[in-house]
């Protein structure tokens, strides 16, 4: 797996945003290679850029400097390979849960292959809510949709951006198993950025830790359990250290950063 | 290469800032309890021949002349005698509503389209078209009969002005109100600017656009009526003006009922609109 071009490479990116009071570097030369096949989960502290990282793999902004390179070809804008599932369910509430959907295909002028729709809203267990609007579904169901939309013309790589924080414990378990489901069916390159560790960790092959202002890949970490996973796993003493070790990674960043702000002068008097 | 674009956020920007907005939920017909049963549709009905025949009775016991307040009876006779007479004078008002408003519409929906994806042109607009809204259209009228004589014209082009900026101010409310999320959703299948317009933008304002277009039909009906009583010698304004003139109070109230019930239907009609294609937000 590690001799063959990766699906995605990520090339020293960086971006800057321009802000009232200044230049804000959100991205700060982030490295990384992502495999075909491979599920990666980011994890960080709020304005640590995962948000920013993830809108330059998708092409839906460009970087100030470095690149994104999708099967050997450099990223420039929206890419037919890409699905995106954004924070909540982000469907459109004037359309029903079909034509939510067939949204993609509208956009791009394409028939929808409905065989294919028909087997993922099946797979989700969505049947016959097709004719549903968005407001007459729960959390849970509205993010099912949002998944089939974006699987629905067979993307290679998925991204998905903080997808289930809307969503209860109990239902966000749910759809964790559902990810893995369809990963294990389709092979679908994944990129998932969540607020959960239990999550990261879950559905990660590999975790990435950034940490914030300015945002960078602070740490990596495999986790080595094989698929598809129980919830037992999740209770288990690796399971337990790595979380501990993910915690005080983005606590410890967070504080020590904090200290320094608030301290200036104490690198000059000893520590107590 | 790219220090301009927007930190990605999800909120929702704009003066109304979300979906809490919209016909069905600014309708008085929807904040009151629905009628059920036919007990109700009788206790409403019982209601109403109370108050009517109250004030029948009232105005018998002191004698109230009919030119201070004509009694019912004789306002619904002078509606039925009188309702052949009177129609052509309807047909009138509603020619020059209906081309008004269609005219100041269009126009004030285009302008709002085409002015919230200028941001910098909205600025400079803006002020000139509260000004449109806040001044009373009434008052050009004897300029524009002066201009334009004594036909259909002057009223048609004082109900445009007036009902246009009606509908284009809350229109640009609806465009102005953008959801990043939605708008990055269509650009991440590679949606063209037209097609966000088209797919996610217009839709999204859909239920400002019919506030605004019942606003101004409204806005419109007043301006016509006006415009009709200021000059000219047809329309249910003239007939206003002609039977107080005349001391015919029966029909001048009978005039009054026709413009209650015209604007109670427009009313309804955009409420109805509203409600089968923006009813989402409800």
């Amino acid at each position: 797996m590690s001799s063959l071009e990766p699906k995605l490479r990520i090339k020293a990116a960086t971006k800057v945003y321009q802000t009232g009071s200044g230049d804000l570097l959100a991205l700060d030369r982030c490295s990384l290679d992502i495999h075909a096949g491979e599920i990666v989960t980011v994890v960080g502290p709020s304005g640590s850029g995962k948000t920013t990282l993830l809108w330059a793999m998708s092409g839906l902004h460009g970087l100030t400097s470095g690149e994104v390179v999708l099967d050997g070809k450099v990223i420039k804008g929206p890419n037919p390979q890409i699905g995106m599932v954004f924070q909540e369910a982000n469907l459109l509430p004037w359309r029903n849960v079909d034509a939510n959907i067939r949204f993609p295909f509208e956009i791009k002028g394409e028939k929808p292959d409905e065989a294919w729709i028909e087997s993922l809203m099946h797979r989700v267990g969505l049947d016959g809510f097709g004719k549903k609007m968005p407001r007459e579904l729960s959390g849970g169901m509205q993010q099912r949709v949002a998944l089939v939309r974006a699987l629905s013309f067979k993307p290679s790589v998925l991204l998905m951006d903080e997808p289930f924080g809307a969503l209860d414990a109990f239902t966000r378990e749910e759809m964790n198993h559902l990810v893995e489901e369809i990963y294990l069916d389709t092979r679908t390159t994944i990129v998932l950025i969540t607020h959960s560790i239990e999550e990261a960790i879950f559905l990660g092959d590999r975790i990435v830790v950034m940490s914030a202002r300015p945002g960078r890949i602070a740490h990596l970490h495999d986790v080595p359990f094989p698929r598809p996973r129980s919830m037992d796993i999740m209770s288990t003493r690796e399971v337990f250290d790595l979380t501990n070790t993910i915690k005080r990674e983005i606590v410890g960043d967070q504080q020590s950063k904090a200290r320094i702000a608030q301290r200036p002068a104490a690198a000059a008097t000893p520590a107590n | 290469m790219d220090k301009t674009d927007a930190i990605p956020d999800f909120s929702k920007s704009g003066a109304s800032g979300g979906g809490e907005l919209g016909v069905a939920n600014m309708s008085a017909l929807t904040s009151g309890p629905g009628i059920s049963s036919f007990r109700d549709v009788a206790i409403i009905a019982a209601v109403a021949v109370v108050v009517i025949g109250g004030i029948e009775l009232l105005l018998n016991i002191f004698a109230v002349p009919q030119y201070v307040l004509p009694k019912p009876s004789e306002i619904g006779v002078a509606l039925v005698t009188d309702f052949w007479f009177i129609l052509p004078h309807l047909g009138h008002t509603l020619v020059e509503l209906f081309s008004g408003f269609s005219i100041g519409a269009l126009i004030g929906l285009i302008l709002a389209a085409v002015i919230t994806q200028f941001p910098f042109a909205e600025k400079i607009i803006t002020p000139y078209i509260l000004l449109l809204v806040t001044t009373p259209m009434l008052a050009l009228v004897p300029l524009l009969i002066l201009r334009f004589g004594f036909g259909y014209e002057p009223r048609i082009i004082a109900v445009a002005l007036a009902s246009g900026p009606m509908v284009m101010i809350n229109a640009a409310t609806g465009f102005r109100r953008v959801d990043s999320g939605k708008i990055a959703l269509a650009r991440s299948y590679g949606a063209s600017t037209l097609q966000i317009f088209w797919k996610v933008r217009a839709p999204m304002a859909l239920p400002m656009i019919f506030v605004g277009l019942m606003v101004g039909s409204i806005f419109g009906l007043l301006t016509a009526v006006g415009a009709e009583m200021v000059g000219g010698g047809f329309g249910l304004g003239n007939r206003l003006t002609s039977y107080s003139s005349m001391i015919q109070m029966p029909q001048f109230f009978a005039v009054v009922m026709i413009l209650s019930t015209l604007g109670i239907l427009i009313y309804i009609l955009f409420f109805l609109l509203g409600k089968k294609f923006a009813s989402w937000e409800a």
